[in-house]
């Protein structure tokens, strides 16, 4: 059993703590994982990615080969198509549909959906309104793990355990919104 | 003990601390920081060894140097282009050799993720002469960190383990093992030590004689490891580091292999090589950095009856970074089915200064200060601030390495530039800013050199700083600079107009000023205040 997930999103949208879930919790199952990540430069506003391989069997590669990803979880709708040829044939992806424009050239929105619209396994769900809805504009990370969590070779309950720990630091009501954010995306994808 | 998720970086932290470890110095840069980040934060809370921060490289080597002097355990950190700085102390420290455990860790960053060149620091322990380990995995960057110390205390050498970005910045698993305790205090041989010529050609010629024994511990590492296929004496394949985890991410379990051969320590293990080179027509080199290896397998002349392919021959790229898709191509294995982007016109977002960023304010202040000097050239360094060269700034015409923003202006000056200029921030300035500023005074150049002083390291993840604030201001007074042309500007947009007057002065003036221009980096400023709620 194996999972291969491309994260995408901008700098600053919390790519690395979806990583930090998800991580803690295939590790927890026991799983084998490597998380390639970005660092430095590159985090400040502009595009990030993150490689993250689960599998039963030893990994051996950081990076994911082109054509091998089960799944590209987004947070933003046009990163995603960035990485679309790391998507094999039957892969599916998960997006949000709220653009973060902080470059001037961002093509037109409808347009990004249609090319989204492509693939064939398919999630968009509407993360800055569900984040908002749960209590934090900020928490479109948590919403957009929610609506991959359906499709993840990891229990939910193990996922929630680790975004307590994440968000324990900063106090009891992050904890709440993040995890209700995380409700709300995992509903959504469902009825997806 | 129980398993541990660490980003490679990490491991190589943990691995020290384990073997027994005195004291680690580091200069920030991407994509070490994170070793030094974790040592800092593990010495915080068991106070049992020194992490510490240094002002720059060179100068965290020498710390490390003087820990292995008095018979302990050090290390020092730091990217590649950071060796270049410490190379001094570097290629010195093989003449002495290590008399606690020395362990120099240089992560390279080939792709140039966040960098300027590509520079393979193998090159670089083959120069010095000294061991040098290339993990492939988190568990090995664990393992061989903690053997390194050994191996540098049992040969006498500095020890180097070269990491790369992919795995400095990668998570995975480590099962790490019992901490052992720190070395006693005890010294070097001054005549080792001291490196008149007379000591120097003795103990030279000590390292020369020393090879043998290097070679023979890298033939026998348990980290390298030979796998010939006597079914297949076509094809062989020679794999470094992480490059050898893309070779088997292609040969897929009960697929005919290929004989293999992983290369994880240098000097290069020649029997090993031989081993392979023996059996097969066509040896593949796969290596993530220069051609290394290949380049020592082939020689001027090649082998005779061998084909050493790679990258000097074009089979695989000779520059940027490898991929398990690349590595592919390069074995000739068909391209796996993918899905095409389509047509789809992809705008590109490259990194960009934060929302709020004070440099932002400064360089919209100098570029309209700028706008009556079309001959102007503004020299910048490296920081945040290089940012500064794309839209919507366009500000800066160069950075090259640490420091060079004031030297350069200097040379610019001399040339005829007019006005020239150097921008540079806080940190840098401290790092090897401060030794061509008195160059500069010295000569009285006419130029302004603008210090961003944002009190932190701020592209590398907001690491203290030597040189900020008053104590800043301090230091350029000292270095004796006219009073009257130290000048300080708040870079807030309400202060724009204020601002451009001041330079404006400072460009009119014909000599040397200094123009500070200090603000607090928002990141770090956010950062201190969700730590106060």
């Amino acid at each position: 059993m194996k999972q291969d997930i491309i994260l995408a999103g901008v700098g600053g949208q919390g790519i690395l703590s979806i990583a930090f879930v998800i991580d803690n919790a295939a590790l927890k199952q026991g799983f084998n994982f490597k998380q390639a990540e970005v660092h430095g430069m590159a985090q400040r506003g502009g595009a990030v990615q993150s490689h993250l391989r689960i599998s039963d069997k030893p990994v051996f590669s950081d990076l994911i080969p082109k054509g091998v990803a089960d799944m590209i979880l987004s947070v933003e709708p046009m990163e995603c198509l960035r990485y679309l040829d790391f998507l094999s044939p039957e892969g599916i992806v998960i997006t949000s549909r709220s653009p973060f424009v902080n470059i001037p050239d961002y093509p037109d929105i409808e347009k990004v959906m249609d090319a989204i619209q492509t693939v064939a396994n398919r999630v968009i769900v509407d993360s800055d309104k569900q984040a908002k809805e749960a209590g934090s504009p900020k928490s479109q990370n948590m919403v957009m793990l929610g609506a991959a969590s359906p499709h993840l070779i990891l229990e939910e309950t193990n996922l929630t355990e680790f975004i307590r720990i994440l968000f324990a630091p900063r106090g009891d009501k992050m904890v709440e919104m993040n995890l209700k954010a995380f409700d709300l995306g995992r509903t959504a994808a469902i009825k997806c | 003990m129980k398993q541990e998720v660490l980003l490679g970086d990490e491991a190589v932290a943990l691995g020290a601390i384990h073997a027994g470890l005195t004291g680690g110095y580091s200069y920030p840069g991407t994509p070490a920081s994170e070793i030094m980040e974790y040592l800092v934060r593990a010495s915080a809370k068991e106070k049992s060894f020194v992490a510490s921060w240094s002002v720059n490289e060179k100068v965290a080597y020498e710390e490390a140097l003087g820990v292995s002097y008095a018979g302990k355990r050090a290390l020092v950190s730091m990217k590649h282009v950071g060796l270049n700085v410490a190379a001094d102390p570097f290629m010195n420290s093989a003449i002495t050799g290590a008399n606690g455990g020395l362990v120099v860790i240089v992560a390279d960053d080939p792709g140039m993720h966040s960098s300027q060149n590509e520079q393979d620091s193998r090159f670089y322990a083959e120069f010095a002469k000294i061991f040098c380990f290339e993990p492939s995995n988190h568990q090995e960057a664990y393992d061989m960190t903690r053997d390194a110390f050994d191996l540098s205390e049992h040969l006498g050498v500095p020890v180097m383990v070269r990491m790369v970005t992919r795995l400095s910045h990668s998570r995975s698993r480590v099962q790490p093992r019992s901490p052992r305790e720190q070395n006693t205090l005890h010294f070097g041989k001054d005549t080792d030590w001291t490196l008149l010529p007379v000591h120097a050609r003795r103990r030279f010629k000590h390292l020369v004689d020393k090879q043998k024994d290097l070679i023979m511990v890298s033939n026998r590492s348990e980290f390298n490891s030979l796998r010939i296929n006597p079914k297949n004496t076509t094809l062989g394949i020679i794999a470094s580091g992480i490059a050898a985890n893309y070779v088997i991410e292609n040969y897929i379990e009960g697929q005919e292999y290929p004989s293999f051969l992983k290369v994880t320590t240098y000097p290069i293990p020649e029997e090993l090589v031989k081993g392979l080179v023996d059996h097969v027509d066509t040896a593949l080199i796969v290596e993530d950095g220069y051609p290394f290896i290949e380049k020592n397998i082939s020689g001027v002349f090649g082998i005779d009856g061998k084909n050493i392919f790679g990258k000097l021959t074009g089979h695989l790229p000779s520059t940027g970074e490898l991929s398990p898709e690349i590595v592919r191509q390069g074995l000739g294995l068909e391209a796996l089915p993918k899905r095409g982007i389509a047509d789809f016109p992809l705008a590109a977002r490259p990194p960009q200064l934060c929302q709020g960023c004070s440099h932002a304010d400064t360089y919209r202040a100098l570029n309209e200060a700028l706008e009556s000097y079309p001959e102007s050239n503004v020299f910048s360094d490296i920081g945040c601030y290089t940012l500064g060269a794309l839209p919507p700034y366009n500000a800066i015409q160069s950075c090259v390495c640490m420091g060079a923003s004031v030297s350069m202006a200097k040379g610019g000056a001399e040339a005829g530039v007019y006005p020239s200029i150097a921008v540079i921030g806080d940190s840098t300035f401290a790092h090897s800013g401060l030794t061509p500023l008195l160059a500069a005074v010295a000569a009285n150049t006419n130029m302004t050199v603008f210090i961003l002083d944002n009190s932190t390291v701020a592209m590398t993840g907001g690491q203290p700083t030597f040189l900020s604030g008053e104590k800043l201001v301090k230091v350029i007074e000292g270095m004796g600079i006219a009073k009257e042309h130290i000048r300080s500007i708040l870079p807030l947009p309400k202060n724009h107009d204020e601002n451009i007057h001041i330079i404006k002065q400072e460009l009119t003036y014909k000599g040397l000023s200094v123009v500070i221009s200090a603000r607090e980096c928002v990141q770090q400023a956010r950062k201190k205040k969700r730590s106060r709620t």
